[in-house]
């Protein structure tokens, strides 16, 4: 058995070593286990989200309801927001990607992996950050009043960020909002984008250069191309909220008056900003989402996806619209009239691009042999909902219709059509799909289909009586309503819906938590699938490909495994079961030396540093803030002067012995066994 | 028979050429980081540029001030002269480099520090002109914006110093000087140095020039 390769490097820091257990996911570079914490991490902030959700529909289930205070509610409205899209859908959608590029490009892992794992322990510690309000934060009332319904500070949960996701100014200035509530959703949300920002550029040049041979861009994945588009959005979109918090952040502690009308500021300036960026952050949210079921669907419909090119130039084409739509969200605000007709028409453009995909998806499945197994209901639960909450947008276009709308519940129908019923129905679709991937087991199929059962019931209980709610005048954001305004039986029907969706997802936890360690063991490529992904053994070998692949054709693999008859309907090959065993024998049994990127402690240090410097700029006229300021920027330096630093040479001659060794022990690589990298590791120095 | 091994090598994965897996589009990595790193920074310093143009000349009200009255136009022009002559400090780095002279990488790598330093000197002092005679981060939202953006840029500079001066200090401690994958550093924090000289001029321009 060859050595476990000993440790040249002399670095601050013992160089990390474990491979299992907690120390290699602290430690990790690779791909699929960030992946895993991505997952992991975003599912437990969607519980999160969720239980406040529950929260916020018990207080709305009858009219003048005392469950929660005004102060309360507010905190949970806002809290429920930023955590389901950046805690949640964002990073859920991160996780896919992580696991899903190098494999569908058939490479070995993301182009950069330690600024990989940068990214997940940024995004870890800012939502930590952005929940120790709950602990730490304040919110005294504001000069001259208070909310109704209780002292703002007393509550419980009553020290949460609660500005709405928007932190509209000048709400969120230090005139409305003098504790230190706000501080911790603007810091929050700057250090997510900084993660969100680093995953971005180590997505687009992943997909540039990480594809394998014959792996051009047109023979690439919808999904990978939707991860292409939003890694762009992201990388547009972000540095403009970047400025826009750096702004507000710096009215509330330095002193600055971006926002502060009494000295000149501009409150709409802030509205602007947001949407510029909060528009594009939709698609960011939607098109993962879209990126999966258009590889869901083909797949269970057994055909190749309809209009392939017009599904990608679509995706990029509402991307780029998405750019210039952003002032729909500020209609009944003081912009001219000739802008909003422009926006009015620029919104309805968006219409187009999303018809593309939405009948081409349809196309898609027409004439399809359909297997509707539970991840094809929640993409065909996906196209269904997404079109309900696609047209309601429409309506939005329509200036003096939006006027109407505007600020009601007609607005939360329509988001949360998109939002949970296209991207969230897409993640699951997605999870369900990619289960037998992960875990090289099958979920329970009945459970899965109860839980696509009870959440459709769920969502259209939920989402649906909203609509009319809204257009009889129900205003968001208020905590409560009399009981002569007869809302009361339309919202008792809302918030059972929403326990009915709660109950469904419990139901997947269950069936998630069983399958994984009880499931039945899943056969090569369970579901005829099309893409590189199924080429391997699941799990997927911490190496990926033992054969690095050559792809000839767009769904190269499907195209192996099924001809064309008389009539030009999919014909499967006699020989493709053999084929499928013979790839997946081959990737599982590597011949050739693989070398993979080494773990590391410096990221996680780099986002504890992050945290600890976001507090000192809130606490930075105590006496600890500054040095905390200090501490958070030297472990930031610190860690990538540390992984930057490490001496190249020696490592390169290191790496040159392993090559130069010809002395292996041979079948030190059995996929089978639980065997570790550094056992694995063949290099004798 | 096959081998696992963990690189401790640098950031990229498939930074091994040897190993089979060629960049597809054949730029490095690192290098087309890089540039889509930047194309977001763009982004950034045009958010901050727009901010500033959008407040420089509102009415505050009776007796209000604006920066443009405190700009020391001379002054401002040899700190910018400065921070240009550093680019083509940066250029004479990279191409002592490709030619495998150290010793003016070196040199010439502590010039771009050194300038850089100099010009953020200029803008300290500049900063602290503008304090004492009345103009702050809370006189006005045009002040404000001023700040901001300068100060923005200013904290570019500075991060631009430390990278190069972490270079020039490996080409000083290592021996035989910048290995050739140290090499694409510079190249990167050069690209990165470029940058933040383009941003100025464009601010430069934009924003003292053009009153």
């Amino acid at each position: 058995m060859a050595t476990i390769a000993p440790q040249k490097i002399a670095t601050v820091f013992r160089r990390p070593e474990a491979t299992t257990g907690f120390w290699s996911w602290i430690t990790t570079v690779d791909h699929k286990k960030i992946a895993v914490m991505y997952g992991y991490t975003a599912f437990g902030f969607f519980i999160v989200g969720g239980i406040e959700a529950l929260l916020l529909r018990i207080q709305l289930a009858g009219p003048d309801g005392t469950f929660l205070t005004a102060a309360q509610y507010n905190g949970l409205f806002t809290t429920h927001a930023v955590t389901m899209i950046f805690l949640f859908v964002m990073p859920m959608a991160s996780a896919f990607f992580n696991y899903l590029l190098p494999l569908m490009l058939g490479a070995r892992d993301v182009a950069f992996p330690r600024m990989n794992a940068v990214s997940y322990w940024i995004f870890l510690f800012g939502g930590i950050f952005i929940y120790s309000s709950l602990f730490f934060a304040t919110n005294p009332a504001p000069l001259g009043g208070n909310l109704p319904g209780g002292a703002l500070d007393a509550s419980p949960l009553g020290s949460i960020p609660n500005g709405g996701w928007f932190l509209y100014a000048p709400n969120s200035g230090t005139q409305f909002s003098p504790g230190t509530s706000i501080d911790y959703a603007a810091l929050g949300l700057q250090i997510l984008g900084i993660a969100s920002l680093i995953s971005a550029v180590n997505f687009i040049v992943t997909i540039f250069n990480m594809r394998t041979k014959g792996m051009r861009l047109l023979r690439m994945p919808v999904f990978v191309w939707m991860t292409l588009i939003v890694a762009f959005l992201l990388l547009f979109s972000l540095p403009i909220i970047a400025i826009a918090l750096f702004m507000l952040t710096a009215d509330r502690q330095f002193g600055s008056v971006f926002f502060v009308a009494s000295s000149g500021g501009d409150p709409i300036l802030w509205q602007n900003l947001f949407w510029l960026f909060g528009h594009p952050e939709v698609y960011i949210l939607i098109l993962p989402a879209m990126g999966m079921v258009s590889e869901v669907l083909p797949v269970f419909s057994r055909k190749p996806l309809f209009g392939y090119p017009a599904i990608v130039f679509a995706g990029g084409a509402i991307a780029f619209l998405g750019f210039g739509v952003w002032a729909h969200h500020m209609f009944s605000s003081d912009i001219p009239t000739v802008a909003q007709a422009a926006f009015g028409l620029s919104t309805m453009t968006i219409a187009i691009p999303t018809g593309i995909k939405i009948f081409n998806w349809i196309a898609t499945i027409w004439g399809g042999r359909i297997r509707l197994k539970t991840p094809m209901l929640f993409s065909l639960g996906f196209v269904a909902l997404f079109v309900i909450g696609g047209l309601s947008g429409v309506t939005h276009a329509i200036v003096p219709s939006d006027w109407q709308q505007t600020d009601t519940y007609y607005i939360v129908a329509h988001f949360h059509y998109v939002l949970f019923g296209g991207a969230v129905f897409g993640l699951f679709s997605g999870l369900y799909y990619w289960f037998p991937k992960l875990t090289g087991r099958m979920y329970n199929e009945r459970l899965g289909q109860v839980h696509f059962g009870l959440m459709f019931l769920g969502t259209n209980l939920t989402f649906g009586p909203m609509h009319w709610l809204g257009l009889q005048g129900m205003v968001r954001r208020t905590w409560v309503y009399s009981a002569d305004t007869g809302l009361g039986p339309w919202n008792m029907v809302v918030s059972i819906g929403a326990f009915i969706i709660a109950l469904s997802i419990f139901v997947f936890m269950v069936n998630w938590t069983w399958s994984k360690r009880k499931g039945e063991i899943a056969p090569n490529d369970p579901w005829d699938a099309r893409t590189l992904e199924w080429t391997i053994p699941s799990p997927t070998p911490e190496y990926n490909f033992g054969v690095e692949p050559t792809v000839t054709a767009l769904d190269d693999f499907w195209h192996q495994k099924y001809d064309e008859d008389d009539e030009g309907r999919a014909v499967r090959r006699p020989e493709a079961d053999e084929l499928v065993d013979r790839l997946i024998e081959a990737n599982g049994n590597p011949t050739t030396e693989i070398h993979l990127p080494a773990p590391s402690y410096f990221p996680i240090i780099a986002g504890f540093g992050m945290m600890l410097l976001a507090y000192g700029i809130i606490y930075h006229t105590r006496p600890w803030g500054i040095p905390l300021i200090v501490v958070g920027i030297l472990m930031l330096i610190s860690s990538l002067l540390g992984w930057g630093g490490e001496p190249l040479e020696e490592v390169h001659e290191e790496h040159l012995d392993g090559q130069g060794d010809s002395d292996h022990d041979p079948g030190s690589l059995d996929p089978n066994q639980e065997s570790t990298p550094r056992e694995l590791a063949g290099v004798e120095d | 028979m096959s081998d696992i091994v963990h690189d401790d090598l640098t950031e990229s994965a498939d930074d091994h050429d040897s190993h089979g897996h060629h960049e597809s589009t054949g730029v490095d990595n690192r290098k087309l980081g890089m540039w889509f790193f930047l194309s977001s920074e763009f982004l950034f310093f045009g958010t901050l540029i727009t901010n500033y143009l959008l407040f420089k000349g509102r009415d505050f009200g009776p007796g209000s001030i604006y920066p443009v009255e405190f700009y020391d136009i001379p002054f401002t022009s040899i700190s910018s002269f400065v921070l240009l002559m550093s680019s083509l400090t940066m250029v004479l780095a990279h191409a002592a480099l490709v030619r495998g002279d150290q010793n003016q990488t070196r040199t010439w790598l502590a010039a771009t520090g050194m300038l850089g330093l100099v010009f953020v000197s200029g803008q300290f002092f500049e900063f602290t002109e503008f304090v004492n005679e009345g103009l702050k981060l809370t006189t006005n939202p045009a002040a404000s914006a001023f700040f901001l953006l300068t100060g923005f840029h200013g904290i570019h500079v500075v991060v631009g110093v430390v990278l190069l001066l972490s270079l020039w200090g490996k080409s000083v401690r290592q021996p035989g000087g910048l290995s050739p994958e140290q090499g694409l550093s510079v190249e990167l924090v050069g690209l990165y140095w470029h940058f933040v000289d383009i941003i100025w001029i464009v601010i430069f321009v934009v924003v003292y020039l053009i009153q």
